[in-house]
């Protein structure tokens, strides 16, 4: 049981079941993280905004970092007329972020690597992002996303095809690649501790033979924490790329 | 998660999801890894068990939600209020600094052009001076030039006369050696007068 | 065959996928090196560009993997 891989994605209730409209709901330890994950990204900024510092200091540098450099990329991909879009960038960005890096402690669960969680996100990037394109182009937005200008009549049904299973995509990759990079991420790194915990079972060879999965291990974390950032930020870019096609479509 | 709705040919666990559980523990009758089996002993790969989904939809709207208002409402205006203090202060600093910097080339400026008309006023006293001064140079020369050319022109006046004063004594000698000569030789009297003309002097 | 061993040499083979997904990453990331390389200056501004490349690519090894993972859990 220790050494299972799969264990650490056990969801647990932690309350009673209770029923609304026929489904089943309870506060599992996933919504305890998520509470957790939304506590920290507020407690760490508001921490970090308190002084409010001509000259910051570390947190305050912190803050003003995390906040620029999504600003920064909402500004660069989306225009200035991204700015009504930052905040739910940024709460994207800060909630797959904290939810990745949570994730990183030791029993503690990872939101982001339940399908439902991730595909919910996604799921909702793409219904924000057609009713954005329809709002603001009106039912002509797919016309514009679908069949791009200066296309030859002959493959213009293949290319609005490729561009209509690409858009069916977008959900489908954008859930699937947080999920699927911290699933395995996460079993890959349990894999390596359980090989270190067998191999020291066995005695002295054992122990000696355990020294290379353990640094194994080590890097792995390392790479872990680099993903768990470059997964939200791809996360966040990509939400920002969509946004963009919703805005000025037929690029 | 289309995979466990497979499975399990059940009803969607919207409406029985007990029922649900039980296809899914029939759908897993092969023996897989141990990998963990959930409180209700049924073997679910548990990030795609379906009985969880509705919960957890509902905590994610609800914490991402309350993320998305505690962000847009409380914690990004007031990082933004900080840049934007800061942004203020440097463009004010800057402001500032250029402001101070234009001055500085003014009184650059002023100061070049004094020094400017320092110089040409310094420049026009030395030629007035040198001027003034070589004219004074130049009288006094001219008048001790004029001077030594009167002293030159009196002492000539004065050789010229001794000259011909000697010249005349000269006649007068010759003339007189000439009646002794003649008288000595010839015994014959010559004048005065002829003795003059004839050694070419006045008589 | 055994429907169980089957459905563990369906998963190993669904793996290989991602080795086609990190050929890719080594692409655009080996690309964009020897670009950044000649071109310091506009290398910056692409680096984003890169991780979009290199996150698309790597999404599509990541399904394979979720398919090996559905071939092992669920099926």
């Amino acid at each position: 049981m220790a050494n299972d891989p799969i264990h650490q994605f056990q969801i647990h209730d932690l309350t009673d079941k209770f029923h609304i409209g026929g489904y089943e709901f309870s506060f599992t330890n996933s919504a305890l993280f998520m509470g957790a994950t939304v506590l920290t990204i507020t407690g760490f900024l508001l921490l970090a905004a308190r002084k409010a510092e001509l000259v910051p200091g570390k947190t305050q540098s912190v803050g003003e970092l995390w906040y620029e450099m999504v600003h920064n990329m909402v500004r660069q991909v989306l225009g200035p007329e991204g700015k009504k879009f930052f905040p739910l960038v940024f709460s994207l960005f800060s909630f797959v972020l904290v939810a990745n890096m949570l994730g990183m402690f030791p029993y503690f669960f990872t939101v982001t690597s339940q399908v439902v969680v991730t595909a919910t996100l996604a799921v909702f990037v793409i219904v924000l992002v057609v009713l954005v394109g329809i709002w603001k182009h009106g039912l002509s937005w797919f016309k514009k996303l679908f069949i791009p200008h200066g296309v030859p009549l002959v493959i213009l049904p293949f290319i609005s095809l490729i561009e209509i299973i690409s858009f069916l995509s977008r959900p489908v990759s954008l859930g699937l690649r947080l999920f699927g990079n911290m699933l395995a991420g996460h079993i890959v790194l349990k894999v390596f501790a359980g090989f270190v915990v067998s191999l020291g079972a066995l005695g002295l060879g054992g122990m000696l033979g355990a020294i290379a999965p353990m640094f194994m291990a080590v890097a792995l974390t390392a790479l872990e924490f680099l993903v768990a950032f470059l997964q939200a930020f791809v996360f966040a870019i990509l939400t920002c790329v969509y946004l963009n096609d919703a805005l000025h479509p037929g690029h | 998660m289309s995979g466990t709705t497979t499975t399990t040919e059940a009803p969607a666990p919207a409406e029985a999801p007990q029922e649900g559980m039980a296809g899914g523990m029939e759908g897993h009758e092969a023996p897989a890894e141990g990998h963990t089996t959930a409180e209700g002993g049924h073997k679910v790969f548990p990030p795609l068990d379906s009985s969880t989904f509705p919960s957890q939809i509902l905590w994610l709207a609800v914490f991402f939600s309350l993320l998305y208002l505690l962000m847009s409402k409380l914690v990004l205006p007031r990082i933004e209020a900080i840049l934007k203090k800061r942004h203020d202060h440097i463009q004010g600093d800057i402001a500032t600094a250029q402001r101070l910097q234009k001055d500085t080339q003014a009184a650059i400026a002023a100061y070049e052009k004094e020094l400017a008309d320092a110089k040409a006023r310094a420049h026009g006293i030395a030629e007035e001076t040198r001027g003034r001064l070589q004219a004074e140079t130049d009288a006094e020369r001219h008048a001790l030039e004029a001077s030594l050319a009167k002293k030159v022109a009196a002492a000539e006046g004065k050789i010229n006369t001794a000259r011909d004063k000697a010249m005349a004594q000269v006649h007068d000698v010759a003339a007189d050696s000439a009646i002794a000569i003649v008288e000595k030789l010839t015994g014959a009297k010559v004048s005065k007068a002829a003795a003059l003309k004839a050694s070419g002097g006045k008589a | 065959m055994d429907a169980s061993a089957a459905k563990l040499i369906g998963a190993g083979i669904a793996c290989i996928g991602m080795g086609g997904a990190g050929i890719g990453v080594g692409h655009i990331f080996g690309n964009y090196l020897a670009g950044a390389l000649r071109n310091p200056a506009a290398a910056g501004a692409q680096f984003t560009n890169a991780l979009i490349g290199a996150a698309l690519a790597e999404g599509l090894g990541i399904f394979s993997l979720v398919v090996a993972l559905l071939l092992l859990f669920v099926a």
